[in-house]
């Protein structure tokens, strides 16, 4: 039976009918927005996959590259520069800056690379002798970082994206399995008790009827009856007319 | 979620690798050193005699900045670390793998590449 299964503790009445058909309508239209949401945010999810790995394998030959570039300083500097580098780093000439991006919703954060200009840490490595060379390789490793921080956003964008979708799987999920399912349940469960009450209304009305045709039935009966009485003991006076006076009877004579 | 709300001030990167990586990277002007008591450095040179124990903090100490939005590591050091790497879900601060000059980036040991191939049941 529909009403002993998994739903909600309602009295079966028509107005938690209405309640509980508005609320199916909008477990519905939630669901189907979700799984649109889903839908499109899985679209940009894969996007970003792809994206991410193509810029890891972009990142592997840039870096490299960039690698290439310093073991020329090594090179014309004649001798390894990172010491002299590690003692000059005052402060961050290469920031970066987050902005958003709105994404069905969710906020994604995007990584933006910017250079202060003002300070200039390492004016003075490569002085003497390779000074076109630290040159060189301060912008090739500047291209490479932008192409780090570039893979960064992709990579937040992608863990912040997997969360979201989980979560909104979660709740497509919910919605599809546990509250459609229950409203529905309830529903069926009130229409029954209503039908239900309507039957034995119904049977009652029956009964009321019924019980009222008989007492009308026994009226009737009992003045027919009674009229038939009453027809025969008018006859029956009928028979002993007053007397008549002028009859051959004589009237007993009054003695004072 | 906590993370988003304190992006805005994430303006450094900070980076854990051996030392021509790092010096690269400080060249192109990464390199933060705040003075004072409590001077801090946004940079740890690995070298082969580095102990594990001294990178798991200071990868934990620069994951707990506030001020760091992107934490790059070379994926070798990021071997020796494997378990909190991949263990690390926070998107602030997005922890990127780079590969070095003595070992080549391998696509297959990166912790993010492997979520995608399992997402997508590669």
């Amino acid at each position: 039976m529909s009403g002993t299964g998994n739903r909600e503790a309602v009295f079966p009445t028509r107005q938690s009918l209405g309640l509980m058909k508005a609320k199916l309508k909008g477990a519905e239209t939630g669901h189907s927005l979700l799984k649109r949401k889903s839908e499109a945010l899985t679209k940009r999810f894969r996007e970003i996959t792809r994206r991410i790995d193509e810029a890891k394998r972009k990142m592997g030959r840039v870096m490299q590259i960039a690698a290439f570039s310093l073991a020329e300083v090594t090179y014309a500097s004649g001798g390894s520069i990172s010491y002299q580098v590690q003692e000059s780093v005052r402060s961050a000439r290469f920031r970066i800056r987050s902005k958003q991006e709105n994404v069905s919703g969710v906020q994604l954060p995007a990584f933006e690379s910017y250079l202060t200009e003002e300070n200039n840490d390492f004016g003075l490595t490569g002085l003497g002798r390779g000074g076109q060379q630290v040159q060189k390789c301060r912008d090739v490793y500047g291209k490479a970082v932008e192409t780090l921080v570039e893979l960064a956003s992709l990579q937040t964008a992608f863990v912040i994206l997997d969360d979201v979708i989980k979560i909104v799987n979660r709740r497509v999920n919910a919605i599809e399995h546990v509250i459609i399912p229950r409203t529905e349940n309830t529903i069926k469960y009130i229409n029954s008790e209503l039908d239900e009450l309507d039957r034995e209304e119904f049977y009652r009305l029956k009964k009321v009827k019924n019980n009222k045709k008989k007492a009308m039935d026994e009226a009737e009966a009992e003045m027919a009856a009674r009229k038939q009485k009453e027809q025969v003991t008018i006859s029956g006076k009928a028979e002993d007319e007053p007397g008549d006076l002028l009859a051959d009877d004589e009237d007993k004579d009054v003695i004072f | 979620m906590a993370s988003l709300s304190s992006y805005k001030e994430r303006n450094f990167l900070a980076v854990i690798g051996d030392e021509d990586t790092v010096t690269g990277l400080l060249l192109a002007g990464i390199g933060h050193v705040t003075t004072g008591a409590n001077a801090t450095r946004n940079f740890l040179i690995v070298d082969p005699k580095t102990e594990t124990e001294k990178i798991e903090k200071s990868f934990d100490e620069l994951t707990s900045r506030k001020d760091i939005g992107i934490l790059l590591i070379n994926q070798h050091v990021a071997e020796k670390i494997r378990y909190k790497i991949d263990t690390y879900t926070a998107a602030f601060p997005a922890v990127l793998e780079i590969p070095s000059k003595d070992h080549p980036y391998d696509p297959e040991k990166d912790s993010v590449l492997k979520r995608v191939r399992r997402l997508f049941g590669e």
